[in-house]
């Protein structure tokens, strides 16, 4: 029984040791690959030069402005989508005719790549804060409406029924029942939308900003400072994996219910 | 015990037509019965003779196409107050715990919570207030819906096979506890089964329902002792109920 309870940790330890000798053994094969092709700086940096500019960056308060303006486009972005998303999605899954009426758009607006209308989208509304919002609103709203309303359609019948039995309203429905029940589906759609919500971001700020990671990544090619596009780069996946672990973060904390019976079925 | 007092419930040429598109599928027809204040009604019938639809019609959840319910000399029209319900799943919310599960009746109705702990209590199951559904049994999940069905003191109580799903030996158990709390409780007991034995252990009568579209066959009193015990399976009185109830379900239209 001692040995089932520590069990978990032990695993999630081992986790972290196969990680960090993974990402041991990709820094040393890059810094082979280096040293062995004799590559110009500006093709390929070593790791070590990628280090020095990310601590320049970081020491000048450059990296930090960039951050936060690519973090507030993704937030802004993943939030009002999601929200936008969870509100139509409702409104599908609660009127089967509305839903015929509007798939088709929902699913031709999918078919046109983001990358396709974001300038469209800077020349109408400016290379500013908004039109990123927009552009990150517009590729996290898909997966959020869709498993918004499969997690609504699949709330069992019978619970509808009980819930009509017992003459509950139809806020006491939603609150209660169509909510909770849809809860994991949901947040599995917001769990997508937050790392594609990065990727709107830095088409948005690529096709044409002055700020942020995705016109750092522009600056760095312009200036031959490759060891700043690898920054950059880096900074994006650290910022897309820190959204991923809020939004599990976020799961767990809602749907503790599933954990918890998961461990006592084990 | 059923007095010759105003029913309960009663049902007047109750009939329901599923449509689709241009078909019409005729699944109750013409059911009137009535059901007295007290009393444990069995409703018998093979599987999808339209015994959850007419529940269904009981409950109010779903309209009938011609004729009517009253329930308490009120027509209904929709669900109605003081009717539980108990389905075959347990049905209960896994995001829940037990005592959460039994006292949703009393949330919604803005009512005062403490009734959830005897009902918790009545079920026999203290202890485990603050377990998950998904840590239950099959036969503990359905005490919780029985619980939750029995919170708010209903007038009626409306089951669907509700032991359908659970194992031989666990279903006599549970239909012993039913039993008990029927008898303490002094509820109307509408349970659904197409079980013959359980009909005549549980019930003071029992309605045979025909093939779809479901007429009654037979409407029989079951007369045997009260309280019921699981040996009275094996009497001859017990044995000819059961052949009656065979016999109307098996003859030909």
């Amino acid at each position: 029984m001692m040995k089932t309870q520590s069990n978990p940790l032990a695993g999630r330890r081992a986790t972290w040791a196969l990680l960090l000798v993974s990402m041991l053994a990709g820094l040393l094969l890059w810094e082979g690959v280096v040293r062995s092709s004799q590559l110009p700086a500006f093709i390929l940096p070593a790791p070590g030069q990628v280090w020095a500019r990310f601590l320049s960056a970081l020491g000048d308060g450059s990296l930090g402005r960039h951050i936060w303006v690519t973090l507030q486009e993704v937030v802004l972005g993943l939030v009002s989508g999601s929200l936008f998303a969870a509100a139509l999605g409702y409104l599908l899954a609660r009127s089967p005719r509305l839903e015929r009426m509007l798939a088709p758009y929902v699913v031709a607006s999918q078919s046109v790549p983001i990358v396709a209308i974001a300038p469209l989208l800077i020349i109408w509304f400016g290379p500013g804060l908004f039109s990123k919002v927009l552009i990150c609103a517009l590729i996290v709203f898909f997966p959020v409406l869709i498993n918004t309303v499969v997690g609504l359609q699949a709330v069992p019948q019978d619970l509808h029924d009980l819930m009509r039995s017992l003459r509950a309203s139809r806020w006491q429905t939603f609150r209660l029942l169509e909510l909770p029940a849809a809860m994991p589906v949901f947040l599995g759609g917001l769990r997508i939308g937050a790392t594609l919500s990065v990727i709107g971001a830095v088409v948005g700020e690529l096709v044409g900003a002055d700020r942020g990671l995705g016109f750092l990544i522009n600056l760095g090619r312009g200036g031959y400072d490759t060891a700043l596009v690898f920054v950059a780069v880096f900074t994006l996946i650290a910022l897309a994996l820190t959204l991923y672990g809020l939004v599990l973060l976020l799961e767990a904390r809602l749907l503790w219910w599933q954990r918890k019976s998961q461990t006592s079925e084990g | 015990m059923p007095s010759l007092t105003k029913p309960l419930l009663q049902a007047s040429q109750l009939a329901v037509t599923f449509r689709d598109g241009r078909l019409e599928l005729p699944v109750l027809d013409e059911l009137s019965f009535s059901v007295q204040r007290g009393e444990f009604l069995c409703i018998l019938g093979p599987s999808g003779s339209g015994k959850s639809t007419l529940l269904r019609v009981l409950g109010g959840l779903l309209p009938a196409s011609r004729g009517g319910v009253h329930l308490g000399g009120q027509a209904v029209q929709g669900p109605p107050p003081g009717v539980g319900l108990v389905f075959q799943h347990a049905n209960l919310m896994p995001w829940r715990t037990v005592q959460q599960n039994i006292s949703l009746p009393l949330e919604l109705a803005g009512e005062d919570l403490t009734a959830a702990s005897q009902m918790l209590e009545l079920v026999g199951l203290q202890g485990f207030e603050d377990s998950l559904p998904s840590q239950l049994s099959g036969g503990m999940a359905q005490r919780v819906a029985i619980a939750r069905a029995l919170v708010q003191d209903p007038q009626v109580l409306l089951m669907d096979e509700p032991f359908g799903s659970l194992d031989a030996i666990t279903r006599e158990r549970m239909e012993d506890e039913l039993l008990r709390i029927w008898s303490t409780q002094r509820t109307t007991v509408i349970l659904v089964t197409h079980d013959i034995s359980e009909a005549v252990y549980l019930a003071d009568r029992v309605l045979v329902l025909s093939p779809r579209p479901a007429s009654i066959r037979l409407d029989l009193r079951v007369s045997l002792p009260r309280p019921r015990r699981q040996a009275q399976r094996y009497t001859p009185q017990f044995g000819a109920l059961a052949a009656q109830l065979r016999a109307a379900i098996e003859s030909p239209a």
